[in-house]
């Protein structure tokens, strides 16, 4: 069933590529159809996993020459992104109904993109995996340079750039893998069994880690991010943000981390008070945690605020991986999940909802808008994401950031307390934004005039609404039982996949 | 006892009820408000209820719920009610109503705001009634958003500072709070307040630690330090305890009345209830490590916090800081429970008589301050926003009632016998002069500076030649007095009979003196 | 010889005779008949009969394999000579249709005789294993594309690219008939077997290393690779169309098929074996390097596509380096794949150029409003070239660079290039990207809006956009074959 998910998106994608331009009504309607088909599949596939099993969705030879088989698979981390594409996927749909300038071939490489996303936490081939993760890098140029606002095509170029050099260095981690095994498979549980040798992984695995990790905004490659969820239109920034950052970090895990546990090892001196990539990337991590949210901090663009804020985040699923265990991975997978939730909110509110009807994002503009007042449902929802985003308790990502917190103390303490400062920082960046955009005092609307003629936004529409509520359910819904999700992450944790990854992690 | 779950309905039903209160919508009517008051006098029943169902004999929890949460974090849901709660369950009832009605007149947005403001209510009763750290943390931090909107939204001109700043130190808290915490589930596997107070009092805490992180038996104590000063400080900014305070003045004169009720009622005793509930429990070795300094801190609170007082001319600001002060007095009576009672024939009952007086004393000045903030509210609204101590005089001419009633919220602040202030402080220096005896001698500077600035306040507001333009200053209607009468009453009858409270509180003294004496 | 042998030799050379006769039959029908129809029809009929010639030559060969070696390696035919051999013959067809719309108006008859001529010393080339018959096929070839690179008389920039051509190439082939003759003069025999063999019995001797670099200068010229790749861009961007896609894709094909053959599997075990690869490395770093950062910045798409060439040759030198151990069917994936996808490109140029009047950058404006179906076929050759999935040029780059990394005994220097290679073609995204901007992102200029209409060259760069989405999709169709040729070879 979750196959479909993949073949649902890319024959959504043909389709709608053939339709012709005008017909931007049909192409909405088919477009939210295949989005709720393939988040149907996913639910209903999801619901056939077993926590702790691996379901195999598809195998057949493909390239028998080269050993190469196109193998799907799925467990509970699969599933778990699966889900979250799902989600995502609709809530873009529903923010994106007002394109109205070539709107099939919006969809059509929306939709590819989508189904490359799946793909890739489909995989259960790492040839497979790849070709996927380099499918899902096109059409976000695409979608960024053609429908973009600021800057467009200079954050589309930069993301392909990144994306691609980032996928250059997995592809020749990939190649090395490959023939250190002898060239016969590329099936990923088989390359997790074979013993490569320590040294080979010590040098392998910084390269697909920092590889897959350039999509994932490891600082300091993540200079892609706020360039390039800004220029995106909404429905590609509610994407990138919220499932394909996620695609670097699944990958981290599933194949730097996986294949190659003892790359995590300690070196064999310290260099620069680091023992090992571990360390030095868990370092990274924090990095990216405290520069995202003081980046955000000081943005004057309301979209700035929210991609720096998006590096932040995604240093905590970074940081949780770089924890080796149990809890701090499981909260890596549940932040990937939460922060694809809450990111897409965050950028459907600023994108859809506020840019698209005030036509500005600067924060000082905004302030004299009174958008609390005129945009009250854009306010609201704009406040319960941000108070999910800062990791209030009762939201998905409250829960997330505690396992990764936890996992980080037994790392080192001093990370913790760093990551201790970073959250700050993100609460204070999400107060500020909050009150500078919608509830202005005096202080803030001094320089700001309110234009001549007061702002009379259209109102917040129907598919806008129900975009806003259905992730607004799912991030609380997970906040309060986060056990929805957990029961299908912690059994796929617990997997031999990652036996030795637990092992060889103990510092 | 029925097998309902009544502690979460307590907690749901001004959840529920502020969600409806904003579905339902409508500005114009006067229903938000009236829905607000019903729910509020709801939950004051059932708190009531609860009180009166209540075994103040025993100290273990009572209308316990426990179910299993989120397995993989070992969380479970686990609330009840015991004598460190039940007092501050029932304060929270009974302010929630109040600030409800004196908010009355809010013309901005009435549904939003009595929405926010019984979820405010909300997260006041899950925080006193949780046992576990997760849903402790979850009701902790979710009063914060209410109170956040109500402040930004409705508060006076620097309301947008204000807003921010409560916001931010408070989070500042929540974020070394909820770091320490992680740190203890690390060592222990364990999220549940009671359990990890078991541990904490029998010394297991810093070898678990040092076991899970592979340090030594020394660096653990260390670390224990670092985390005890990481919730110390989640606490120290909510209460606030010198010099964690500097958010306080600004938040309470720049929110609205009600809101400030709620604040300084029941915000300020979440804090107050941290340390009762957690720090102390969880922390003992490390509490007594520090206890000198923290002493020293808590006077001298006390004594600043009374001398700021003096200094201040707008109304809001001198009770801010008088709450400051009296919040001290609770921070010196519980502190002071871990003082070695060496030298005393039974230092039980001294400090049982510190720790029943802090109980009460919380209650007492939730009740006190609410009352003066509402009194003030009310002045600023007939002098047309003014609330300057030089402003006004000879008011008691003009409003006898008005004067009479704030003045015995004034004394009773001030700790007169007779009224309710009186007997808790009492309680608190019975057991502090044995316990420490230079602590409550330096803390008298601090009453009598209370003393001088409260009756200043009087002489200089209800006293004196009355200005011409107060001339036709107006009194209290008969809607205000009704409003403010239950209460006012209340400081009545504590004075007179505390045993109606205390009772509740004493199996829980007891059993907490018991634990400290291991 | 008797006269048996000499009717098997028709049977094996039957192919390359068709050819012959498919030259014929197009300059006699073309003088004969076909002078007084209109000139579409003319170029329409003459490309008919020409690829009529290739299809039963590549059906001959698909349909009658037999194995031969005559006269010690003068003709030898295997099953990869025959695979590639169908491609070479395919990519002929294909340069022979694009020429009906988009070849120079005058001469026709003479053009795609030309061209059919061409791809007979192809086809030669590719069967020899034998210096002297290397040779001749080579120049058969050459000659043939310097004319059909000055071809359109009209006009200067195509006389200039056929005389640069011609001038670079004269001095290529000496360089390369230099080095023949002192590997003949030194192991006294044309066929590569006794060339390696006297190698291998020489130790290595400084004149073997001299006379090999000088026949590699001479594939280099070939293959447009560095240090003779300067004709490329003034090729490509002045020749007519099909002209500049014949010699990107066919000769680049059937130059690397016989350039492995000489280089690598003559001389694999040999003592100077070393620094046939060092000097190989050298020459594909500095055609990837150089190929990749001049094409960043080019305004014209047909001098991008020439740099483009050459870093994909740079890319191809490295396959060269795995043969010895893995064969050529990397190799030869890799090569026809991109013969495909740069034909495909150059047709989509030239069918760009005919509508809009010239291939730089500005004049792909807007082409996704005009031709929604060229664009897309330019959207898969400019991926494919950049070696994104699931298109042929990802799969052929990943085959090479594992072989390459099988390649054991050079210490870390194939890891290297790898590394190298990707870095590169990181890189290379963003220049297809550009020539994709203008089409899809770009508005249309309005002196150039007009729809350009689908013709049989639409549809053949259409076709040629399928095979490269399917040969990427299920590399196994053409990897089978390849791999099968590879391993009895």
């Amino acid at each position: 069933m979750l196959a479909w998910t993949i073949y649902f998106s890319f024959a959504a994608a043909l389709a709608l590529g053939c339709l012709p331009e005008r017909r931007a009504a049909a192409a909405r309607r088919l477009a939210l159809l295949a989005a709720l088909a393939g988040l149907a599949a996913a639910v209903a596939g999801a619901l056939r996993v077993a926590p702790g099993t691996v379901a195999v969705l598809a195998d057949a030879a493909w390239i028998p020459s080269l050993g190469i088989r196109y193998q799907l698979a799925a467990d509970g981390l699969s599933v778990t992104l699966a889900l979250l594409t799902g989600l995502a996927g609709v809530a873009g749909v529903l923010f994106s109904w007002n394109i109205e300038r070539r709107t099939p071939e919006f969809f059509a490489l929306y939709f590819a993109l989508l189904g490359g996303v799946y793909g890739v936490f489909l995989s259960q081939d790492l040839f497979l995996l790849f070709v996927f993760y380099e499918i899902a890098i096109i059409p976000k140029y695409f979608l960024i340079a053609i429908w973009g606002s600021t800057r467009r095509e200079y954050g589309a170029m930069k993301l392909a750039l990144y994306s691609f050099a980032g996928s250059a260095l997995v592809f020749a981690g990939m190649l090395i893998l490959y023939v250190a095994a002898g060239a016969r498979t590329m099936n990923l549980p088989e390359l997790a069994a074979v013993d490569f040798p320590r040294g080979l992984q010590l040098w392998v695995f910084p390269l697909v880690f920092a590889g897959f990790g350039v999509l994932a905004g490891l600082w300091p490659f993540h200079t892609w991010a706020p360039t390039g969820h800004v220029a995106a239109p909404t429905a590609a920034s509610m994407l990138l943000a919220g499932v394909v950052m996620k695609l670097g970090a699944y990958g981290c895990l599933r194949v730097a981390m996986g294949l190659m546990p003892l790359g995590l090892a300690d070196w064999a001196s310290p260099v620069l008070g680091l023992a090992s990539w571990r360390e030095l990337f868990a370092l990274l991590a924090v990095a990216g945690i405290v520069y995202g949210a003081l980046a955000a901090l000081v943005q004057g663009d309301f979209k700035f605020v929210i991609g720096y804020s998006s590096v932040s985040h995604m240093g905590f699923v970074l940081l949780g991986l770089m924890t080796l265990q149990i809890t701090g991975l499981s909260g890596a997978a549940l932040q990937m999940f939460s922060h694809g939730i809450i990111a897409g909110l965050l950028f459907a509110v600023v994108g859809r909802m506020i840019y698209d009807r005030a036509h500005t994002r600067d924060l000082g503009a905004l302030a004299g808008l009174q958008l609390g007042a005129a945009l009250p449902f854009a306010a609201v929802s704009f406040t319960l994401a941000a108070a999910a985003a800062m990791g209030l308790p009762g939201f998905s990502g409250f829960v997330a950031e505690l396992q990764v917190l936890v996992g980080a103390w037994r790392a080192s303490p001093v990370l913790a307390v760093a990551t201790g400062f970073g959250i700050l920082a993100g609460v204070a960046y999400s107060i500020r934004v909050l009150q500078r955009a919608f509830f202005p005092g005096p202080a803030e609307r001094a320089g700001n005039p309110p234009p001549a003629a007061p702002l009379v936004p259209a109102p917040i529409t129907a598919p806008e609404r129900l975009g806003a509520v259905l992730l607004i359910t799912v991030s609380v819904a997970v906040g309060l039982f986060p056990q929805l999700l957990l029961r299908w992450i912690v059994p796929a944790l617990h997997a031999p996949w990652f036996e030795r990854l637990l092992q060889g992690g103990r510092l | 006892m029925s097998q309902l779950p009544w502690i979460t309905i307590l907690t749901l039903l001004p959840l529920l009820g502020g969600a409806a209160i904003l579905l339902s919508g409508n500005e114009k009517t006067p229903w938000p408000r009236r829905l607000a008051l019903g729910v509020c006098l709801g939950v004051l029943g059932l708190a009531v209820w609860m009180a009166a169902h209540f075994d103040g004999a025993s100290a273990a929890p009572q209308f316990e719920e426990r179910h299993d949460w989120i397995p993989a974090l070992a969380v479970e849901y686990r609330a009840g009610v015991d004598g460190l709660s039940v007092l501050m369950v029932l304060l929270t009832a009974l302010l929630a109503p109040m600030a409800v009605l004196a908010s009355w007149g809010v013309s901005r947005r009435p549904p939003l705001y009595f929405a926010l403001m019984l979820w405010l209510q909300a997260g006041l009763l899950g925080t006193f009634t949780a046992l576990n750290f997760f849903h402790w943390f979850l009701y902790w931090e979710l009063s914060l958003i209410p109170a956040f909107f109500l402040i930004r939204l409705w508060g006076g001109a620097r309301r947008g500072e204000a807003a921010t700043q409560f916001f931010v130190y408070t989070m500042a808290g929540s974020v070394t709070l909820l770091l320490a915490f992680l740190a203890l589930f690390l060592a222990t596997g364990k999220f549940d307040l009671l359990e990890l107070a078991g541990l904490g009092r029998s010394g297991a805490l810093a070898p678990a630690l040092a076991r899970e992180l592979g340090w030594s038996e020394a660096a653990a104590r260390g670390g224990m330090l670092v985390i005890f000063g990481g919730v110390l400080l989640g606490f120290a900014v909510k209460t606030p305890m010198m010099p964690f305070h500097s958010w306080l003045p600004l938040t309470y004169a720049e929110a609205p009345t009600g809101v400030t009720m709620l604040l300084t009622g029941a915000l300020s005793k979440m804090g107050m209830y941290g340390f009762l509930r957690i720090l102390l429990p969880i922390f003992p070795g490390q509490t007594r490590q520090a206890l000198t300094p923290l002493l020293w801190l808590t006077v001298a609170g006390i004594v600043i916090s009374a001398g700021a007082a003096l200094a201040q001319r707008d109304l809001k600001r001198v009770f801010a800081w008088s709450s400051i002060n009296h919040l001290g007095y609770c921070l010196l009576g519980t502190f002071v429970l871990l003082r070695p009672g060496g030298g005393l024939a039974q230092p039980e009952l001294e400090q049982s008589a510190a720790l029943a007086g802090v109980l009460l004393q919380m209650f007492n000045h939730g009740l006190t301050a609410a009352l003066l903030f509402w009194f003030t509210g009310l002045l600023a609204r007939r002098a047309g926003g003014r609330r300057d101590l030089e402003d006004f005089g000879g008011l008691r001419r003009v409003a006898p009632v008005f004067c009479g009633l704030m003045g015995i919220a004034i004394f009773s602040s001030l700790g007169l016998p007779g009224l309710n202030g009186f007997i808790s402080e009492f309680l608190i220096f019975k057991g502090v002069f044995p316990l420490a005896p230079w602590a409550a001698a330096a803390s008298l500077a601090g009453l009598l500076l209370t003393a001088i600035f409260l009756l200043n306040l009087l002489q200089k507001v209800f006293n004196g030649p009355l200005a011409e333009r107060w001339r036709g200053f107006p009194d209290l209607t008969w809607g205000e007095r009704l409003a403010t009468a239950p209460a006012i009453a209340l400081l009545l009858v504590i004075g007179v009979y505390p045993q109606l409270f205390l009772r509740l509180v004493n199996g829980a003294v007891a059993g907490f003196v018991n634990q400290l004496r291991f | 010889m008797n006269g048996a042998a000499y009717l098997e030799l028709l049977g094996q050379v039957a192919p390359e005779t068709v050819m012959v006769l498919t030259v014929l039959a197009v300059l006699a029908a073309d003088a004969l008949a076909l002078r007084e129809l209109s000139g579409p029809y003319r170029k329409l009929l003459l490309a008919l009969i020409g690829s009529a010639g290739c299809l039963v030559a590549a059906g001959w060969l698909a349909g009658f394999p037999a194995d031969a070696n005559w006269l010690e390696g003068v003709f030898v035919s295997d099953a990869l000579a025959r695979g590639v051999k169908i491609g070479l013959l395919a990519l002929t067809a294909a340069t022979l249709l694009l020429a009906v719309e988009t070849g120079p108006a005058e001469h026709p008859g003479e053009y795609a005789a030309l061209v059919l001529l061409a791809a007979l010393g192809m086809l030669f080339l590719v069967s020899s294993e034998d210096l002297l018959m290397i040779f001749v096929s080579l120049e058969l070839t050459s000659l043939c594309l310097y004319a059909l690179a000055g071809f359109d008389k009209a006009c200067p920039r195509s006389a200039e690219a056929g005389l640069k051509y011609f001038l670079v190439g004269g001095v290529s082939a000496a360089f390369t008939l230099y080095g023949f003759s002192l590997l003949y003069g030194v192991s006294g025999g044309l066929r590569l077997e006794e060339v390696a063999a006297a190698l291998r019995q020489s130790g290595g001797q400084p004149v073997f290393i001299l006379a090999l670099a000088l026949a590699a200068i001479g594939f280099a010229f070939k293959v447009a690779a560095v240090p003779l790749q300067f004709w490329a861009p003034d090729v490509y961007q002045g020749a007519p169309a099909p002209s500049a896609a014949l010699i990107a894709s066919g000769s680049k094909v059937a130059g690397f098929f016989v350039f492995a053959r000489i280089l690598s599997a003559g001389f694999a075990d040999t003592a100077i074996h070393r620094e046939m690869v060092l000097l190989l490395a050298l020459l594909a770093g500095a055609s990837m390097i150089l190929g990749n950062l001049a094409a960043l910045v080019q305004s014209s798409v047909r001098r991008l596509l020439a740099y483009s060439a050459i870093a994909h040759a740079g890319y191809l030198l490295l396959g060269i380096l795995a043969v010895p151990r893995a064969g050529l069917a990397a190799l030869m994936y890799y090569a026809l794949t991109y013969a495909l996808a740069a034909l495909g490109a150059f047709g989509v140029v030239a069918l760009v150029e005919r509508h809009t009047g010239g291939s730089s950058m500005t004049d792909f404006d807007g082409l996704r409003r005009r031709s929604p179906l060229l664009s897309l076929a330019m959207l898969v050759f400019m991926l494919s070239l950049a070696g994104i999935p699931p298109l042929a040029g990802f799969f052929g780059k990943f085959y090479v660079f594992a072989t390459v990394l099988q390649t054991s005994g050079l210490g870390g220097l194939p890891l290297a290039l790898v590394i190298l290679a990707l870095a590169l073609s990181a890189v290379s995204l963003y220049y297809y990207l550009l020539v994709l901007k203008r089409i899809y992102v770009q508005p249309a200029s309005p002196l150039a809006s007009k729809p350009i209409p689908l013709s049989l060259s639409g549809a053949l760069v259409l076709v040629l956009a399928l095979l490269v989405v399917l040969l990427g999709c299920l590399p196994e169709l053409l990897l089978r074959p390849l791999a099968s040729g590879a391993a009895i070879h």
